[in-house]
């Protein structure tokens, strides 16, 4: 994919943080020439209403990512180990604050 | 051969068991190419959206409404980069997107090829064109292409405004001195065709549409969002007094929907064959604004550049 545009503006990724204490989260992308350039579009772009107090930029080029195809090597070995999870146990009747 | 069919077979029951498709994904090169076609179109409809209404904006009645007419336009401009940014995900440039609208070889929404000629013409507008657009959209919002459903959900937040402030201007003038309404039912008159020409041939002769429900990118069919569209629409004129302009307009007590004249299809055909009335200076004046602003593109690139030097040798 080509990450640049015809002046060489490279491509984003945006997350804004909705409030204070909550995650950045991914919601969108754009074409910026620098960091702060881009900080700016996306304060226009995602922000209009309110939707942030907080965002980040990052060079699309410097993300990488897991593979669909490695996706069952990478996820299923969690499948069979439910006991990761409080609900596997099983607690005596009565037993409170556990 | 055996891969490529289960490759298919895997992609049909991802679809089909409502699993959104990832940009990483394997795709058949048809849903691919059709994404293309469909996004960047949608994403053109937004940008050159944004010229008949951005005709009225230094004209608007009064400051409020002024106010408002410019951020539903500059909501106009957004939507044109979300979609333009999930079309990228596709693996096509901006560059190339852009190039295909500014040459004339891509298409947008035929609607915008007509002119908003008096101030009624932005009530009608936001009413009638984007509530059409909303019924596309909202459906879009659980289209099979992750990218695109979530830039649809972004934009039908932000769309709800649209149609509602449309309507007011329209209740406004329905009900304001004579003159005043016959503005209103003159522009209802002008855009009520070709409002529900938005939606595409009918079902009958819209030959991509099988596909592209199989793939659940469209998940209604024209003809189905264009009968709620006039049901909605035909209650709403009732309730401001403006008259639908077709004679042929019944509720039908049986099917429980208004049954409606004849679209003319030729019309339509002509607009999207580029003889409508505003066709080429939309097109002029995406390619006048484009270039004027080439030496803006640069500057921010060189700005950028020595910004960065700058901060080197600090
Ligand atoms: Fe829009
Ligand atoms: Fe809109």
């Amino acid at each position: 994919m080509n990450n640049t545009n015809e002046q060489g503006w490279p491509l984003w990724e945006i997350f804004i943080q909705s409030k204070r204490g909550l995650d950045h989260k991914h919601v969108g992308s754009l074409h910026a020439a620098d960091a702060q350039m881009a900080i700016e579009n996306a304060r226009d772009v995602y922000t209009r209403r309110q939707e942030g107090q907080s965002i980040w930029v990052v060079p699309a080029a410097a993300i990488s990512a897991s593979q669909p195809d490695d996706a069952a090597m990478l996820f299923d070995p969690a499948d069979d180990k439910t006991y990761r999870h409080p609900t596997f146990y099983v607690m005596p009747e009565g037993a409170k604050f556990i | 051969m055996t891969e490529v069919k289960n490759s298919q077979e895997l992609f049909q029951a991802k679809v089909d068991a409502e699993q959104k498709i990832e940009p990483k994904d394997w795709m058949p090169e048809k849903y691919r190419k059709t994404l293309i076609r469909q996004i960047s179109q949608h994403a053109h409809s937004e940008v050159v959206g944004m010229l008949p209404e951005g005709n009225w904006i230094t004209r608007a009645p009064n400051l409020r409404r002024k106010a408002i007419l410019l951020a539903k336009v500059q909501d106009e401009a957004g939507h044109g980069l979300y979609l333009y940014s999930a079309a990228e995900t596709l693996g096509v440039s901006r560059e190339e997107t852009i190039d295909a609208l500014l040459s004339g070889k891509a298409k947008y929404s035929s609607i915008f090829n007509y002119p908003t000629l008096t101030w009624a013409d932005i009530g009608a507008v936001g009413w009638l064109v984007d509530g059409a657009a909303i019924m596309n959209q909202v459906m879009l919002c659980r289209t099979s292409y992750g990218p695109y459903a979530r830039a649809m959900v972004r934009i039908c937040k932000e769309e709800s405004f649209h149609q509602r402030q449309g309507y007011e201007i329209m209740n406004v003038l329905a009900n304001g001195t004579p003159e005043q309404k016959e503005m209103a039912q003159d522009a209802l008159n002008r855009w009520w065709w070709p409002s529900l020409m938005m939606f595409g041939p009918s079902d009958a002769n819209s030959p991509h549409s099988a596909e592209s429900m199989k793939w659940k990118i469209k998940r209604q069919s024209n003809d189905e969002l264009r009968q709620i569209f006039i049901d909605r629409t035909v209650q709403q004129a009732e309730v401001i007094g403006l008259t639908i302009p077709d004679p042929k307009l019944k509720w039908n007590e049986e099917t429980m929907h208004y049954e409606h004249g004849e679209i003319d299809w030729a019309e339509f055909n002509n607009v999207v064959a580029g003889n409508g009335p505003c066709n080429k200076e939309r097109l002029a004046a995406r390619n006048k604004a484009h270039d004027e602003g080439a030496w803006v593109r640069e500057a921010a690139m060189a700005y950028a550049a020595k910004r960065a030097r700058k901060k080197q040798a600090a």
